[in-house]
């Protein structure tokens, strides 16, 4: 748990921001896909905010967030030199393995960020397709790119890109993984598209949550064992990323 | 002691001054029924899973007792999700008693919880007279300190109706539990009830050693963008600052109508929200939603009790306990 001190901050689009803070130890501890708490003011609860990059020499986390609710609101009004209150790194992130593999991240909306510390490790092996709303709601694209990755766009309303779902974008490439962060519908189909083409999956999952830590058992998902028989699991804890065979086929 | 250094918090081993020192410490050891807490500060039932994942943030001893996760006779899944959202000063909860059942917790947790230098509380729930009793007896013969009595769970042999609803059968379920319960038995109430000082009563004359109150009152969000509940079960147990104001007024009814030490629970943030629930009657205090803002506060709150105590010229925690007089 730390105090860290906002050194960059800027606004993506309408409603999305990106906040990079000064987090000592707390940076060299995150790995790609986990998460933080961030306290809001006068708020009960923490809100559970992807961690976008991680820079060690810097010892710098860097969030990009969506106002979702009045908690994130208030945290969109944050200013250079303020401090935020952060629990971190929390969650289990993703399992990159062998980094030669092509490796294939779906995002969608405001999915995409925790997959960009991710698909960094992989460079000009990954492949980064994300879906948004509109030209204006894009984000990240130049990020991605500037690793070395390659970049596919759709838009809901082609104003940019493939007009259609990202999930169109799919079929015709070829991967070894996949790694997805997004709308629950967007994520079945990636789970679908991986098992056709036999290559393992993780999707990155959210929930309400109030610890963030895996005591209050606030954040169920619903998993299934090797057997098939179903169980509550926590995002927060044995998540935010799951190999998709172990979420329920309804999860 | 808890530092902070760089804006980050560390755990440093308290240094104790030296013997010659002019200021006395307060002691704030507590006795409830015959179980001796080092601080009065316990951690919720719910709030704290079995302890392994606070245990990273510091050693368990912070606090003076840890209330463990509800345990059921049998494994509970628990409810689907959405299970918990915010409220303004608080939140709802509907995780519906998930717990790995009590033979796993005595075999997988309770040895380790043991070796952590806090007192194990053991909650217990049932839908069931029997299953109450077949869990106290299975607690009783394990070295749990205490075991704390969970009445509000529906019985489904009364038409899902909370146990401690009623006199009747918060008195029944006590009286039933009693016999098969070995260890210092403190009751959980329920605040969703006409007469809190009744129920208090009733369950101190079928053999609680303690109560614990209060559990969560009863609420619900709904969503006006979809229309619908955003719980998945509809309602949920409101907790935090919200309720505050009603775990004070209730423990101070119930310190008028019990001899039996009462542990107040509900909404305590602050050392000064535990004085101030001591001094309404309680002898202890539970802590829960807090500790997902903050999960430093028992440290904060000893620390604090500590520092009010020497203030006032008190040596002991237990001089608050029912110290405000009503007008």
């Amino acid at each position: 748990m730390r105090r860290c001190r906002i050194i960059r901050r800027r606004q993506l689009s309408d409603n999305i921001f990106d906040f990079t803070a000064e987090a000592g130890e707390l940076a060299e501890k995150a790995v790609p896909g986990q998460f933080a708490q961030i306290a809001v003011p006068g708020k009960t609860l923490r809100r559970p905010i992807s961690i976008c990059e991680a820079n060690r020499q810097n010892q710098t986390l860097r969030f990009v967030f969506g106002v979702r609710g009045e908690g994130t609101a208030a945290l969109s009004k944050f200013h250079v030199g303020d401090f935020l209150d952060i629990l971190a790194p929390l969650g289990n992130g993703f399992s990159l393995g062998d980094i030669s593999r092509r490796a294939l991240f779906v995002g969608g909306g405001i999915g995409v960020p925790p997959l960009l510390l991710a698909a960094k490790h992989f460079g000009r092996n990954a492949t980064f397709a994300a879906g948004f709303r509109t030209r204006s709601s894009i984000i990240l694209k130049d990020d991605f790119a500037s690793f070395g990755c390659k970049v596919l766009i759709a838009t809901d309303d082609g104003s940019y890109g493939h007009h259609g779902l990202v999930t169109d974008l799919l079929g015709s490439l070829e991967f070894d993984a996949v790694f997805a962060c997004g709308p629950l519908p967007m994520l079945r189909a990636v789970r679908c598209i991986a098992s056709e083409h036999g290559v393992p999956c993780q999707l990155s999952l959210e929930e309400r949550m109030a610890c963030g830590i895996g005591a209050c058992l606030g954040c169920a998902v619903k998993l299934r064992h090797e057997d098939g028989t179903p169980y509550y699991g926590r995002v927060c804890r044995d998540g935010p990323v799951f190999d998709s065979r172990m979420l329920d086929k309804n999860f | 002691m808890l530092k902070k250094a760089d804006g980050a918090y560390t755990m440093q081993k308290t240094v104790y001054p030296n013997k010659n020192r002019r200021t006395k410490m307060a002691n704030l050891e507590v006795n409830i029924a015959g179980v001796k807490f080092h601080n009065p500060v316990i951690a919720a039932s719910g709030t704290f899973g079995f302890g392994r994942e606070f245990s990273e943030f510091y050693p368990l001893s912070v606090f003076g007792g840890v209330s463990c996760k509800g345990l059921t006779l049998e494994e509970r899944a628990g409810n689907p999700p959405p299970r918990v959202t915010e409220t303004p000063g608080g939140m709802l909860n509907s995780v519906g008693l998930q717990n790995p059942g009590a033979d796993y917790f005595i075999k997988n947790d309770l040895p380790w919880l043991k070796k952590q230098g806090t007192r194990v509380i053991a909650n217990i729930a049932g839908n069931t007279p029997e299953s109450y009793c077949s869990i106290a007896e299975k607690l009783s013969d394990s070295p749990v300190d205490m075991i704390e009595l969970n009445i509000s769970c529906p019985n489904v042999k009364q038409g899902g109706m909370q146990f401690g609803t009623t006199c009747k059968s918060a008195a029944e379920i006590t009286k039933e539990v009693r016999k098969h319960c070995t260890k210092p038995l403190t009751v959980k109430l329920s605040p969703n009830v006409s007469d809190i000082g009744d129920i208090a009563a009733a369950v101190e004359s079928e053999g609680a050693d303690a109560i614990s109150m209060i559990n969560t009152l009863t609420g619900m969000r709904i969503d006006i963008r979809t229309q619908r509940p955003v719980l998945r079960n509809n309602t949920g147990g409101l907790s935090g600052p919200a309720v505050f104001p009603v775990a004070v007024r209730m423990v101070w009814q119930a310190y008028r109508r019990v001899k039996i030490p009462i542990i107040g629970i509900g909404g305590i943030s602050t050392w000064q929200d535990a004085t101030e629930i001591m001094l309404a009657g309680a002898s202890a205090v539970q802590i829960g939603t807090v500790l997902f803002r903050d999960p430093y506060a028992p440290v904060k709150i000893t620390d604090g009790l500590s520092h009010y105590l020497d203030k006032n010229g008190m040596g002991s925690v237990s001089e608050l306990t029912g110290k405000a007089i009503p007008w």
